[in-house]
């Protein structure tokens, strides 16, 4: 259809002259992968915890993590994003949603609100999983656990929570990829993460194709790159005598 | 301390309506595409013909790889070309309802695929031995023996990936669609009550998601007790 193709457009220099459009696009990478990490180590702890709370024998304690859970998963990622960075702002008592506003530069507050809203969509995925893997183990463990003197706390730390770790692996593999994912969500908010980089090289290049290309072989890059060190992890956890295991 | 001002919401009630029947229909064409486009690909996954089944497992996994926000992207460049191409449309017609819906469907069938193949697989092979046995093409044991039995044993999963769908119909934001979210979004704006017609937002979401995860927990735990007995 007459589409003038033009790779050396990333070559090409951005319109203030300092820096190539591919630095426009690695800083974007770089970004998303930031985001992405640092979100998935609050989730995974954020969701440990709410996923032990399920389980746990307090009627009260469990029935507040599963609203918490059916919260977090019952609403789309964009309205928590917008909640994040529009609502609570606003709504933070002790002036803490005004220091949030005045005090952080814009850049802080749309990475802190996008940390923040992966982080919390992501844990309420993590703790169902983490409740699954405690809810897989074989009862007599948490018996024999509170038989040998272990307080129930130390029953969940040295014996429940280290198998249903090793247990949960392959799930938790697919959470941790749906959050790099997710984060392209966080272009909304005007965070200058990969996918939005690329609208904003189609905006200022008018070369949609190899922006989107490029783009979408840089979120393929990470999938792999995840996917391979996740296959590593899965091969040293695989518990012998499960399915899937040696 | 924040005033809450929740006067703007009934007169946009039926402007909120409009948007909530567009989330509502881009959910239902692409579960139905999404279903029968996943059941094809599914079988090409496990059929015998290698080249087949490698196009499929391309398909299915290059979907699942891109982030939706990138594919909606990608759609809203590429159909309304495509359409403008084939069809002579004016440029100024409104395709982004039509970008969204192809969009939607080829995304989740990619999604419902994976669901279908595991569903296909749990059902025992014995099964297709016995439909050949009683002189059945395998066509006609898929049609007949293996896939009701293993949509039954799916429909749950079916109507979860079904509900995630109606939340991830949101993201048609990016393409400033006024589905339920983006009409919300467009009344806060105008009126300064972005607070409240988010957190609106929100709760309606959470209502329609909520209610109907519940239902697909009851249908599947009288599935199970039924299976049982």
């Amino acid at each position: 259809m007459g589409y003038q193709w033009n790779w050396s457009i990333f070559g090409s220099p951005v319109p203030t002259g300092e820096t190539t459009y591919l630095a426009w696009l690695l800083s974007g990478l770089q970004t998303t992968i930031v985001l992405s990490l640092s979100a998935w180590l609050v989730a995974l702890a954020l969701g440990s915890l709410v996923g032990v709370l399920r389980t746990a024998p307090s009627k009260a304690l469990s029935g507040l993590a599963a609203a918490y859970v059916e919260i977090f998963r019952n609403t789309p990622l964009l309205v928590q994003l917008f909640s994040w960075y529009f609502v609570l702002p606003e709504i933070l008592p002790f002036g803490l949603g005004d220091a949030f506003k005045q005090q952080l530069s814009p850049l802080t507050q749309q990475f802190l609100a996008a940390m923040l809203c992966l982080a919390f969509f992501t844990s309420a995925r993590v703790a169902e999983q983490v409740r699954a893997g405690i809810g897989a183990l074989p009862r007599g463990q948490k018996a024999a656990g509170l038989a040998l003197g272990f307080t129930l706390p130390q029953t969940y730390r040295h014996v429940l929570l280290p198998m249903a770790f090793r247990l949960i692996v392959p799930p938790l593999t697919s959470e941790f990829l749906n959050i790099f994912k997710n984060s392209a969500v966080c272009s909304t908010i005007g965070l200058l993460e990969l996918a939005a980089q690329g609208r904003q090289l189609v905006d200022y290049t008018a070369q949609p194709y190899e922006s989107f290309i490029a783009v979408t072989l840089l979120y393929l890059a990470i999938n792999v790159v995840v996917m391979g060190l996740m296959r590593i992890v899965e091969a040293r956890t695989r518990v012998p005598g499960y399915l899937g295991g040696k | 301390m924040y005033e809450f001002d929740w006067s703007s919401i009934p007169g946009a009630l039926p402007f909120l309506w409009e948007g909530m029947k567009v989330s509502l229909g881009i959910t239902a064409c692409a579960v139905l595409f999404g279903i029968a486009w996943g059941t094809l690909l599914a079988m090409a996954r496990l059929s015998a013909l290698k080249p087949l089944a490698w196009l499929a497992a391309g398909y299915v996994n290059l979907f699942r790889a891109i982030p939706l926000v990138m594919v909606l992207l990608w759609f809203f460049l590429i159909v309304p070309q495509v359409l403008r191409g084939f069809f002579n449309l004016d440029p100024n017609t409104d395709v982004r309802l039509a970008s969204a819906l192809v969009g939607f469907a080829l995304f989740e069938a990619a999604y419902y695929s994976e669901i279908i193949r595991a569903g296909i697989q749990s059902v025992p092979k014995g099964q297709i031995s016995a439909a050949s046995a009683l002189g059945m093409s395998y066509a006609q044991a898929m049609r007949l023996v293996v896939l009701p039995q293993a949509f039954r044993n799916m429909v749950p999963l079916l109507l979860t990936q079904a509900i995630v769908l109606f939340q991830d119909t949101s993201l048609v934001y990016v393409s400033a669609l006024a589905d339920f979210f983006g009409a919300a979004y467009k009344v806060g704006d105008r009126d300064g009550r972005l607070v409240e017609l988010l957190l609106f937002a929100g709760a309606v979401y959470f209502l329609i998601c909520f209610a109907a995860s519940q239902a697909v927990r009851h249908y599947q735990k009288k599935l199970n007790a039924h299976v049982a007995h």
